[in-house]
Parts: structure tokens; sequence; C-alpha cells
């Protein structure tokens, strides 16, 4: 027991390895049978929000997604837009899960479950730790894509008391400085991945406060 | 023995130094990362609108370099000055060493860069971009080059409790970062990912930072205060009991998650579990300082060590409590966990990694420290900076979590944080100033000290005389 070998074999590797099985490779089993869908097997249920991206900024759209809403675009978009909010660590002050207690079903909506995390969006997973800001979970429909695109542009704008950063480089500025800036894929992608968020519920299991 | 210490010097003292040296930096860069980001809650942040330095990406900076900057190299310092004198061997070799250091260096500054250019990863505390990963692994697996031989063909009959810590820390943190960087991020979704990804925060806490600042403790302790370890027996409970239970925990970060409920249960209870063991780990080190509590006033090593210790059983207690089912309604997602955070981070490993840089760094440098009184200077605005964080932020989030319950709006509770954020900066900017005065002592020690007249004992793996301090 005080031998290096003896430590090395016993706490090293054995309990290590009987933590990882207990805590990781069973809570893995109830799991395995739910499928691991696609972006693009997800993407449907944002489709409309992402066809109204198209309609309301025609030409900036138009230079972020030359073939217009498909369905592979919306998968690229919710792929790209997951990869930022990652970068720009939103998942730090934004979390991703409804718990059963504190009233949290009263504010956000419905509880979360485990199909929802079982998705290429959520590898690794977003739940989250810490919320500054509001949950997103169930975020998505709730606003209009307007208010998305004026509370990226600066947050404060829309609600005074934010505390988050504002995220002027998911937009291009033309070099006429009277021109209103537009919206550059990156903004679009981060817009259709929030409103993505919840999409798959019914809108009376969204964020009803 | 002594003849090898003759041909070739036991102990890399220019390697110690190093790793110490960078320590100090990157803690620095992360303390400013940490003041920007409490700045951007205040909104005030310096740099908005800059795109590297957007404070998301920033925060990130702030916790990644607190654990792979500045913990590492602290702690890889530590263990080229304890390993060779508590085995009597050797380490592998000095190339070896200076590799590490350069490796580990990169790996830093790739992460420091990746991370504001927008590629982090999305593991909580494993943020280091997915191209570094694997040199990380290539580092760990130089610290096993180096580190274990001398363990392994150490001759004693048992071996000494800190190279327990030692062994057990440098397998587990390979591990854990294998599995918590590659599971979650291409096999594990959802559920299954956080029940991993939980483990591996904690691991990196449970497996690695710990079992070294153990072991460091147990090493530098009886060697200032010149007496041994009160109780064997509880060593051994202390360190086979945080083997078996800490790697348990880790699901406690994710409680009321879609993960199956027995693992939630097992975690609360292996983290009850933990806190009683660590218990008999300080009961054994106060034991120890039984007779010479005149050391916390007159050395001020001891001093830290012990502060540490006190603030750890305060973790540890907080830590029983916070992770019941019940307290984690208020508390989880709130500023609470923040404050734990830093207590256990900061109130207890950075104040034992500052204990050990004003015994050591006196001897790496062969002179005396510059001053004496900005090292206490040091300790009393770090101590008093950090209280006063940890208190504010336990406060700010228990208001936060009972707005949060009680449905009032998002921006009500926004607004009641924010007199408990501000407390928090100017917290913060007590322990920037007190670590920076310690690092600049260091600074003007190696340049500017006064060299020590009596040369350091012949043979290394006599113990030192206690420095005065």
């Amino acid at each position: 027991m005080e031998r290096f070998s003896g430590i090395f074999l016993i706490a090293g590797l054995i309990f290590f390895g009987f933590s990882v099985v207990v805590m990781a490779v069973i809570p893995y089993m109830h799991f395995v049978d739910l499928p691991v869908k696609t972006a693009e097997e997800v993407a449907p249920t944002v489709m409309e929000e992402f066809k109204d991206l198209e309609k309301r900024y025609p030409e900036a759209f138009k230079k972020a997604f030359p073939d217009g809403s498909t369905i592979k675009n919306v998968a690229d978009a919710l792929r790209e837009g997951r990869d930022i909010y990652v970068a720009e660590g939103c998942w730090h002050c934004h979390s991703q899960q409804i718990r059963p207690v504190s009233n949290e079903d009263q504010r956000w909506g419905k509880i979360s479950y485990p199909e929802e995390y079982q998705n290429e969006l959520q590898m690794p997973q977003l739940m989250g730790t810490r919320r500054i800001g509001p949950d997103l979970i169930r975020t998505g429909g709730t606003r209009p894509n307007d208010w998305h695109v004026a509370h990226f542009w600066n947050p404060r704008d829309v609600a005074p008391v934010s505390v988050m950063p504002p995220f002027p480089w998911f937009f291009d500025k033309t070099g006429n400085p009277d021109d209103v800036p537009q919206l550059n894929r990156k903004g679009f992608a981060m817009v259709t991945y929030v409103q993505w968020l919840g999409s798959w519920l019914n809108e009376e299991d969204r964020n009803v406060e | 023995m002594n003849s090898q210490a003759t041909e070739q010097p036991l102990i890399f003292r220019k390697l110690v130094k190093a790793h110490l040296i960078a320590g100090a930096i990157f803690l620095t860069i992360s303390m400013f990362g940490g003041l920007f980001y409490s700045l951007a809650l205040l909104q005030s942040y310096p740099f908005e609108g800059l795109e590297i330095f957007s404070p998301g990406r920033v925060r990130m900076v702030h916790t990644n370099l607190i654990a792979y900057g500045f913990l590492f190299n602290c702690f890889v310092g530590m263990l080229v000055w304890t390993v060779p004198r508590l085995t009597g061997n050797s380490l592998t070799s000095e190339k070896i060493g200076w590799l590490t250091f350069w490796a580990w260096q990169l790996i830093c500054t790739l992460t420091f860069i990746g991370i504001l250019l927008g590629y982090a990863q999305a593991v909580e505390w494993g943020e280091t971009p997915i191209f570094v990963d694997p040199l990380v692994v290539v580092g760990a697996i130089l610290l096993f080059i180096q580190f274990f031989p001398p363990i392994a063909k150490c001759k004693d009959k048992g071996l000494y409790v800190s190279l327990w810590y030692f062994s057990a820390g440098l397998v587990w943190v390979a591990l854990t970062y294998l599995m918590g960087n590659y599971l979650p991020q291409f096999f594990l979704p959802g559920a299954s990912g956080a029940a991993v990804t939980g483990l591996f925060i904690h691991d990196l806490v449970g497996l690695f930072v710990t079992p070294m600042g153990w072991g460091m403790m147990y090493y530098f302790v009886p060697i200032i205060l010149k007496k041994p370890i009160f109780s064997h027996g509880l060593s051994l409970i202390g360190f086979w009991g945080l083997a078996f239970f800490y790697p348990l925990n880790g699901v406690h970060h994710f409680l009321y998650s879609p993960i199956p409920m027995y693992a939630q249960y097992g975690a609360v209870i292996s983290t009850i579990a933990v806190e009683i063991v660590v218990t008999t780990v300080i009961v054994n080190f106060f034991m120890t300082l039984r007779g010479r509590g005149d050391a916390l006033r007159t050395n001020l090593p001891i001093r830290w060590f012990f502060t540490g210790m006190v603030l750890y059983f305060l973790t540890c207690l907080q830590c029983a409590y916070q992770t019941t089912l019940s307290a984690q309604k208020i508390i989880h997602f709130s500023d609470w966990v923040v404050g734990h955070a830093h207590l256990v981070m900061f109130g207890v490993f950075s104040f034992w990694i500052n204990g050990m840089i004003v015994y050591l760094w006196p001897k790496l440098c062969k002179k005396e420290w510059f001053s004496d009184k900005i090292n206490s200077w040091a300790y009393w605005l770090t101590t008093i900076g950090l209280i006063i964080m940890f208190f504010d932020l336990m406060a700010a989030g228990l208001v936060q979590g009972f707005l949060w319950k009680g449905l009032v709006s998002w921006e009500s509770s926004i607004i009641y944080s924010i007199p408990f954020w501000w407390v928090r900066t100017g917290a913060g900017i007590l322990m920037i100033a007190g670590q920076l005065g310690l690092f600049l002592n260091m600074w003007w020690t190696s340049s500017a000290g006064k060299k020590i007249d009596s040369p350091p004992p012949a043979s290394p793996v006599v113990p030192e005389p206690t420095p005065a301090v």
C-alpha cells in the first residue's frame, strides 16, 4: 500500500477506472438507445425563422447564403452558430438546462429531458453551470429575429440593465458611415442557433415568463 | 548517493526557478483577465467592441491559465525540488526537464492565443483548443518519464506520504485530461457527456491540484517545523479516502439534470464522504503544529500554509453542505459557486504556493528576500481580499438564488447583483495588489537581493534550516 507499484495500480488505475465505470459508463448505457441526430435532422424546426431572416434582410442574406434557405444551409448555420456560441464563451453565462426545482418550469418552460440533448450540436454538451444571463434552451421563437439582431449589435439598446457585451463583429460595415451595418454570416448563424434552441417544443412549453 | 551528488547536482535549481517565474507570469495575466471580466459585469468594460478581448473569451483565459499556466507550472517546479530530496535519486534528466518546461509554456501560450482568437473548446476548465490537446498529453508523458523512475527506484521500505500523492496525481491527471477532452467532444453527446465533463472538472481539482497540494504540505510543513507529521495512520486514511471517494464526485456539478438520478445521489454521498476524509488530513496537520503555534507569527511560509488549511476546512464544510440537493435548489447557477471556486483555488492552493515561494525563493537565488515587509503586506492584502470576495459572492449567490425562485424579473436579479459585483471587483484589486507585491519582490530579490553568506548544506537531502522570516 505504500509502494509505488501499489499506488500506481490501485489508486491510479483501479479506483479511477471504477469511478469512470460507475459515473460515466453506466449513465451512458441509459442513453445508448437514443439516436444521436445530425444538424440536418434537427434543422427543420428553425426553418421558419431562417426564411424570415431571408425575407427581412434579403441582400445581406444573399451574400451570406447564396443558395437561399435550404436545409443544408440551416444545418451549416446551426453548426457555425454553435461554434461561435462556444468561442465567445456564451455558455459560461447562459445555461441550457431547466431544472425541476426552484420554480424554473414557471420561469422558463418545460423541464429538460434527455432526448433533446441527443444531437451533434450538444457535443460537447452546453448545459452550463452559471446563469448571469437568462437560460436559453427555451428561448427559440419567443422573440422576433429583429430583436436578436438589435440585441447582438448592442444588448443595452433593448435591455438597459444588460451586462452582455456587444458583438459588432457579427455585422459588416460598408465604407459609408451613414449606412446601417448588415448582418454577416456569423450574425445569421448566431441568430439561427439561438432561435433553434427549444424550437422542437410547442409554444406553450417555451419561455412563459 | 553522495558520490552522485558531487558529479551532478541532484536538484535543478534553475528549472525550479523557471517554473515559478512562468507560474507568476501566467497568474498575473490571469488575474488581470479576471479583473477585466468583473468590470464587464459592471457595464464598464475597457475593451468594449474589441473582438479578441471580448469578455467571454477573457473569462476563459482567466480560469484556464489558473489551472494550466499557474498551478501546473508551480506544482511541476515543486516536484523538481522535492522528488529528488524525498527519494535520494536524481530526476531522469535535466534535458527532459527543460523540454517539459518549454513544451508547457508553448501549450499555455497557444491556449492563451487560441482562446482569444476564438478556438476555445466547450469543456469547462478544458477550454484548451482541440489542436493543443495532443500536446498536453505529450507533456503529461514527459512528466511520467521525468518523475516516475526516481520514485520507482526508491529503496525505502515504504514511500513517504508526499510521494503517494505525487505518483497517483500524475497518473490521474493524464487519464483525466484524456477522458474530459476527448469523450464529450467526439463520442458522448448531451447527458452522458455532461456526466463526463462533470467528472473532468472535479477530477482536475481533486485528482491533480489537491494531491499535488497535499504532497507539497506533507513535505514542507515538517521540514520547516523540524518535527515529524503527527500520525502515519491519519496520513493513510487521508490518502486512500481521497483516492477512492474523490473520483466519484464529479456528477455533483450537474444535479437535477437529465443524468440518471442514482449517479447524482452517489455523487452527493461521496462528496460528503470525501469532506470527512479530508478533515482527517487537516487534523493531522494541526496536531503537527501543536506546541509550535508561535511559528504562525514568526514564520511566514507556515502562516501561508496554515491559513490555507483553515480555508480548506471552510471549503470542505461548505462543500459538504452545498452539494446536498436541497442547497442546490437555490445556489446552483449563482455566484455562490464562483465564490466557492475562488475560495478553493485561490484561498487554498495559491496560498500554499505563495508559502512555498516565500520559503524557496531565497534558496533558489541564494539571496535574502529583498523586503520582508512586502511579503507581509502581500499576505495581508491577499488574505483580506480573498475573504471579502468569498463572503460577498456567497451572499450574492443567496440573493440571486432566492430572487430567481421568487420569479422576479431577470433584470431585477441583475440590478440586485451589481452592488455585490462592485465589492467583488474591489476585493479582486486587493488580491491582485498582494500577488503583484510578492512577484515584484521575487524580481527584486533575484536582481538586487543581498547574497546569503553561508553556503547551503553540501548534501542536498538534508533538510535546510528554517528561513528567518
